[in-house]
């Protein structure tokens, strides 16, 4: 399986990278639609905030590929001056004026697996993971194992 | 260039062709503003077929577009949404009130033919 | 002279003798301490320096043949030891306790025929057949495995059982049994594998055959019906459907009908929600028929927005709303939710 892929983020530009290189891996392992647009679009929105928060930083695609699952792990991190209420940057109110504007809780949705560390010191990481069973028999097998 | 803009008649029509980076968006904003205070435009249309992410950022910008737009008389409809961007902006729960949608670039005009019939009871 | 202290067989200074009752009464002396452990590992470790000169394959054939006598002498016994091996293992689950006593036995018997005629051709189409009954019964591929090494393991210790006193014997029956059994093994795997992935290929192929279940009405109105249990996955695939052909057939109306759905969870509900409002993105409305009173009561428990999207009770009645919408969006009409509000 391919390795993992790191995209530096200092300009707006460098979203439309990050969102392409997000949507190749997601195709590239298989994702069915329309999760590489979700994923590309979760990339966006924490690409973003690295841009006008921290002004430079990056994000780090990391596939994998187990017996039972694929996936991806997006990492997004900075340097910045961190996120003084994080709890406040994740509440979701349902009406898309919620989380500070940062737009993580629409991120998480998106997402499968959402965690947020931030503090002045050593900034900003968002570490998102969306994954999916290889397949039907993968998944009945889980369903099997949790059950037991 | 990102978005060829046309005029047909008393509306402006905006194509994006590929992935618009924040700064376009922008652009993008300030040139729709500028072009319907200068022809004084009706409607603009907005096709975002070649987007394939509508991410917060960009749906605020079209917010701002519509809104604009409408204090300088004009409405704004937005086309070609594609499906699994539908999806992402619906999951998201990206708020959309104010924006209008058509599914194309035809249902687009027929729409502002009837919003600019002068009724005052178009719901805007 | 012979040291006994074994875990694995080892082997004893003999002439090779032929195999009868009275030969295990001579070597008496040569039995192992009454405080053996009997257990041994499946496998035998052998020490091959002082084989005797006689594998020759009409020898290996006759310990065969023995075996196979054996084997079928002793079936009631060791088919109930393979019996209870598997329930305590606990495998094969699904199936009930007759049901594994008669397939063991078809199983058992099939096995002891591989060994004796040396061909797997019989076993194979055993072994596929087996595999087309017990696959719909969710029986899965580390069972089957499970089981068919667990009669090698019974079938196994047997031998070590009976002809533990003539380890030079033993030696050779292993070495005759063992080629056979994990050929056996590795047969019956890999029929079920084959068999599970044929199964697999022919669901693939039905459900690319379902794979266009809108249906274009009338110009600009489509019916999506929905029939039988819906989970997440076949929801998200029904949407990706609808919103495709939303774009490829320009719907301005559609008709989602659940008569045929019994119930709804949360997620699937969910679904059928951002389903309606990425519809509506599209520029597409949407009519909701079919509710059965369950599926209402779960989605108001649920507290689903449901002001975004028109009920009606019928298919019928939809498509009478549905025409009427589409009428209204055709004249201009004052229906503002005609004008492409979102």
């Amino acid at each position: 399986m391919a390795d993992e892929v790191r995209v530096p983020i200092t300009t707006d530009a460098d979203l439309v990278t990050a969102r392409a290189e997000g949507r190749a891996m997601a195709e590239r392992l298989g994702f069915p639609r329309p999760d590489p647009t979700l994923i590309a679009t979760a990339i966006s929105e924490v690409a973003r905030n690295i841009v006008v928060h921290a002004g430079r930083g990056e994000i780090v695609l990391r596939p994998f590929d187990d017996a039972d699952r694929f996936g991806v792990v997006v990492v997004a991190r900075d340097e910045g001056p961190g996120i003084r209420d994080v709890d406040a940057a994740l509440r979701d109110d349902y009406s898309g004026r919620g989380g500070l504007g940062l737009g993580l809780p629409g991120a998480r949705r998106l997402m499968d697996d959402f965690d947020l560390e931030s503090d002045a010191d050593t900034g900003t990481t968002v570490t998102m993971t969306k994954w999916r069973y290889r397949d039907e028999l993968a998944r009945r097998r889980e369903e099997r194992r949790r059950r037991a | 260039m990102s978005v060829a803009i046309l005029r047909q008649g008393s509306y402006l029509i905006a194509s994006i062709q590929s992935d618009l980076s924040d700064r376009e968006v922008t652009e993008l904003r300030h040139e729709l503003a500028d072009l319907v205070g200068r022809h004084r435009s009706r409607g603009i249309v907005i096709d975002v077929a070649a987007l394939d992410v509508i991410d917060s950022f960009v749906a605020r910008a079209l917010r701002a577009i519509v809104l604009t737009a409408r204090l300088r008389g004009a409405e704004t409809v937005i086309v070609g949404i594609q499906p699994d961007v539908a999806i992402a902006m619906v999951q998201f729960r990206l708020n959309l009130k104010p924006l209008r949608v058509a599914l194309d670039l035809d249902d687009a005009i027929e729409l502002l033919d009837r919003l600019t019939r002068g009724d005052a009871e178009d719901g805007g | 002279m012979n040291d006994h202290k074994f875990v694995l067989p080892v082997r004893i200074q003999h002439v090779a003798t032929p195999i009868r009752e009275e030969d295990h009464m001579d070597r008496e002396p040569d039995r192992p301490e009454p405080d053996e452990e009997p257990d041994h590992e499946t496998e035998p470790d052998h020490e091959t320096d002082d084989r005797p000169e006689q594998s020759s394959s009409e020898d290996a054939d006759g310990l065969l043949q023995e075996l196979v006598a054996y084997l079928r002498e002793n079936r009631g016994d060791l088919r109930e030891e393979w019996a209870r091996r598997i329930s305590d293992a606990e495998l094969l689950g699904v199936m009930s306790e007759d049901e594994i006593f008669s397939e063991a036995t078809a199983v058992y018997d099939n096995y002891v025929d591989a060994l004796e005629t040396g061909s797997i051709e019989t076993l194979q189409t055993y072994a596929r057949e087996l595999s087309e009954r017990i696959i719909p019964r969710g029986v899965e591929t580390d069972e089957v495995l499970g089981i068919v090494l667990l009669l090698r393991d019974v079938l196994a210790r047997s031998l070590f059982a009976k002809y533990r006193e003539e380890g030079d014997l033993l030696d050779r029956i292993l070495d005759a049994y063992e080629p056979a059994a994990n050929r056996i093994a590795v047969t019956v795997g890999v029929s079920f594998v084959d068999e599970r992935e044929r199964v697999i290929h022919e669901q693939q192929e039905a459900l690319r055959e379902l794979s266009t279940p809108v249906l274009q009405l009338r110009d600009r109105l489509l019916i999506l019906p929905i029939i039988g249990a819906l989970d997440s996955a076949r929801a998200r695939q029904l949407t990706e459907q609808l919103l495709a052909a939303i774009r490829d057939k320009r719907a301005t109306v559609v008709v989602i009908d659940i008569t045929g759905v019994a119930t709804v969870d949360a997620s699937v509900a969910n679904h059928l929600v951002q389903t309606v409002e990425a519809s509506r993105l599209m520029g597409a409305r949407t009519i909701l028929t079919g509710l059965s009173s369950e599926i209402a009561q779960t989605l108001v428990d649920l507290g689903v927005d449901l002001s975004m999207m028109k009920t009606v009770g019928d298919l019928q009645g939809g498509i009478e709303e549905a025409d009427r919408l589409a009428g209204y969006q055709g004249a201009g009409g004052a229906d503002s939710r005609a004008d492409g509000e979102t």
